[in-house]
């Protein structure tokens, strides 16, 4: 079998937390465990402040993990270390950001950022190249014409318009894997729909792959084939989305899950749920679901559950995953 | 409702002035506010529904300025009441419940500093009256009292909307006006606070008008939902109609944009375009340019809120008096899709399919009623979708 696009083994962060003598870990990824395939969209599902955009960061190497390994098409990431390899990756790995009203820079025309990373990326392009690919993927992330958009400022252009520019900038390095942080939750609902389909596009033509970052499930699962779901710096269940969703085996996707509005659903009235933040200082052993979960029992206080595939391709971190299903 | 409302807006203009002239960002909006009720307004950003918000609670700040029309609280007249009279209502009688609660919190100040800081302003309280009204809000919200001694910055986002709320709550308000409070939540802290206001309206009878660009969200909660667009209301009417048979285009495209956790995955199509600059909107009816149905008499005409059963639309396909030509002519266009091989039309869309069902009906509708021809369509809709 071919190695993997991106695999991380047992990746994990920690950060330091408190004064500067302080020895309070954070621990914002733990033993996280992942593979992605070229040409398909893995979500990664969690609530704010679960560790999904460290996962990303590590991912694109902006930060350096405690522990754990991250490799890139069989290639660990901690063996490259010339400029060049670090370029290289980082050309097959880029990242669009959540906010595209700060992440482009307003002083310069759109052309000026994609024209830079084909410098930078793809030096053997010659400049009426680069006009050429920057007009290509300007229109490949659907902005007409090409050649009127490159010459506009970012102001003249709406927030859905500039997260396609931060796509075309991506995209522009020819990358393998594009990792999609929060990339619509900062626009309207009408048009977040059009980004989604863009992604969907993207891996279906350029055969890209992307690691889409989102707290929104319902977006998740339109354009998803694998979904992650994290919690507290764990990953608690993966698999492909489907499976997932119509059977998921984590009390904390089943959280998740009802949580989601719904207008074509009645409504599951349930009372206002007394949430406990996730344990995430120094949280020592044990499930860190357990505060909030409704089934947990003693063994989830003193045992770390461990992922089991409970269907083919689907596994949840959850003691009582796939045991209780009779009874709920 | 037989008693009057608490809140009456009647055809409320605010302009905002620029240099390239005046901006109506709320252009001729009329808004009831029954007592206890729960009215959701919703809309893409700046479609002008934060400014109507400011334009209720008297908290517009030029360039803007209320233009026209009146807002009626509880039998005063907010606009014409100067800033000492409505001093006496801000707060006590109505609240606002702020967007982003980080922001508006004083980082600086503890919440129990806050909460007094409120009190000693509209009231007159010993210091120990005010702490156990503080400690009682906070417990109405969920909230353990001794954070009342916390900084904004220890408590987690949906604590510091909760604690927001509980502020707008000190007096017991007749209304309370909620801009966004849970967008910058995850889903799972939106529902638990979006159930708790519920919980809270119901026991202690306030009416709320909350304001989200997500339709979603207030489906199972608000009583009444208006849908603004461009500065005007596009459709207003009891919650369960809009979602079941939203009659303007646009509402029906908000409720197609976003995806469903249950049933098939259906491909959707979002509402294509951007809304209008509104310095210069689009002539004719403002929503024409994206309007999967748009026929002739769009460009042209501007239409009026029309009666559509119990509920209200402003879209010419619902006018009462449309003449002969106009019908067929909104027929026609969509017509031709149907008739077209159906496998090379890339546009066949949930959206562009309800275009042709809906634009088709009243050419039948003619013949029988009008008002009650659109209510079989959704159906066939809701099963299309499942």
């Amino acid at each position: 079998m071919t190695p993997a696009l991106i695999e991380a083994r047992g990746l994990t962060k920690h950060f330091k937390v408190g004064g500067l003598f302080s020895h309070t870990l954070l621990h914002a990824v733990d033993g996280a465990d992942f593979a992605i395939g070229s040409g398909e969209i893995v979500a990664l599902v969690g609530e704010s402040g679960s560790g999904k955009s460290t996962v990303a960061r590590l991912l694109a190497k902006v930060h350096r993990p405690t522990s754990g390994e991250i490799f890139s098409q069989g290639r660990p990431l901690s063996s490259m270390r010339s400029r060049r390899q670090v370029l290289a990756y980082r050309g097959d790995v880029p990242m669009v950001f959540q906010d595209p009203f700060s992440s482009l820079n307003p002083a310069y025309r759109v052309s000026h950022g994609i024209l830079r990373g084909l410098i930078l990326h793809r030096p053997e392009l010659g400049r009426a190249e680069r006009a050429a690919e920057a007009e290509r993927v300007v229109e490949a992330v659907g902005l007409t014409p090409a050649a009127d958009v490159l010459d506009r400022y970012p102001y003249e252009l709406s927030g859905g318009q500039r997260q396609r520019i931060g796509f075309a900038q991506a995209l522009a390095y020819r990358p393998k894997l594009i990792l999609a942080d929060e990339p619509v939750s900062m626009l309207d609902v009408s048009i977040r729909i059009g980004l989604l389909n863009l992604m969907a596009s993207l891996r279906d033509r350029e055969g890209v792959s992307f690691l889409y970052i989102t707290h929104d499930i319902a977006s998740a699962r339109y354009v998803s084939d694998r979904l992650l779901v994290m919690y507290a710096g764990h990953i608690v269940e993966s698999g492909p989305t489907e499976s997932v969703l119509a059977d998921p085996k984590h009390p904390y996707t089943q959280l998740l899950l009802s949580a989601v509005p719904d207008p074509r659903a009645p409504l599951a009235v349930q009372a206002a749920e007394v949430s406990e933040p996730p344990l995430m200082i120094e949280p020592g052993e044990g499930c860190r679901f357990r505060g909030r979960c409704p089934l947990a029992v003693e063994q989830c206080i003193e045992i770390t559950p461990r992922p089991r595939e409970l269907a083919p391709g689907h596994s949840a971190a959850c003691h009582l995953a796939g045991r209780v299903e009779a009874g709920r | 409702m037989p008693a009057a409302p608490v809140l009456e807006v009647r055809d409320l203009r605010v302009e905002y002035v620029t240099t390239r002239g005046a901006v109506a960002a709320v252009d001729g909006v009329d808004l009831d506010v029954h007592e206890g009720e729960f009215v959701g307004l919703v809309g893409e950003s700046a479609c002008g529904k934060s400014t109507l918000l400011f334009a209720i609670a008297q908290l517009l700040s030029p360039p803007a300025t209320v233009r026209a029309g009146s807002v009626v609280f509880r039998g005063h007249d907010l606009v014409t009441m100067t800033d000492r009279q409505l001093r006496s209502l801000r707060w006590r009688d109505y609240s606002v419940v702020m967007q982003s609660a980080m922001n508006a919190l004083n980082p600086v100040l503890s919440i129990g500093a806050q909460f007094e800081d409120a009190l000693v302003a509209h009231t007159r309280m010993s210091g120990r009256q005010m702490t156990e009204r503080s400690v009682e809000v906070l417990r109405l919200v969920g909230i353990d009292p001794i954070h009342l001694r916390s900084y904004p910055h220890q408590l987690s986002g949906g604590m510091r909307q909760r604690a927001m709320i509980a502020m707008a709550l000190l007096f017991t308000p007749d209304l309370v006006i909620m801009d966004e409070p849970t967008s910058a939540l995850d889903v799972v802290a939106q529902r638990s606070l979006m159930v708790q206001i519920k919980d809270l309206q119901r026991r202690l009878g306030f009416a709320v008008v909350f304001v989200t660009h997500d339709m979603s969200l207030v489906s199972h909660f608000s009583d009444r939902l208006l849908v603004m667009y461009a500065g005007q209301v596009v459709e207003a009417g009891p919650t369960r109609t809009v979602f079941d048979r939203p009659a303007h285009p646009y509402s029906r495209g908000l409720l197609d944009a976003f995806p469903s956790v249950r049933g098939p995955r259906v491909p959707l199509t979002g509402i294509p375009g951007a809304p209008p600059d509104l310095a210069r909107p689009p002539a004719g009816c403002r929503f024409h340019p994206r309007c999967p149905v748009a026929f002739d008499d769009c460009p042209h005409v501007a239409p009026e809120l029309y009666q559509v059963g119990d509920a209200r639309a402003r879209c010419l396909l619902h006018a009462p008096d449309r003449s002969a030509p106009t019908t067929s002519a909104a027929a026609a266009v969509p017509a031709a899709d149907p008739a077209d091989d159906p496998a090379d039309d890339p546009a066949d869309d949930p959206v562009g399919e309800s275009a042709g069902e809906s634009a088709g009906e009243p050419v039948g509708a003619r013949v029988g009623e009008p008002v009650g021809a659109p209510v079989d369509e959704p159906a066939e809709e809701e099963e299309v979708r499942r």
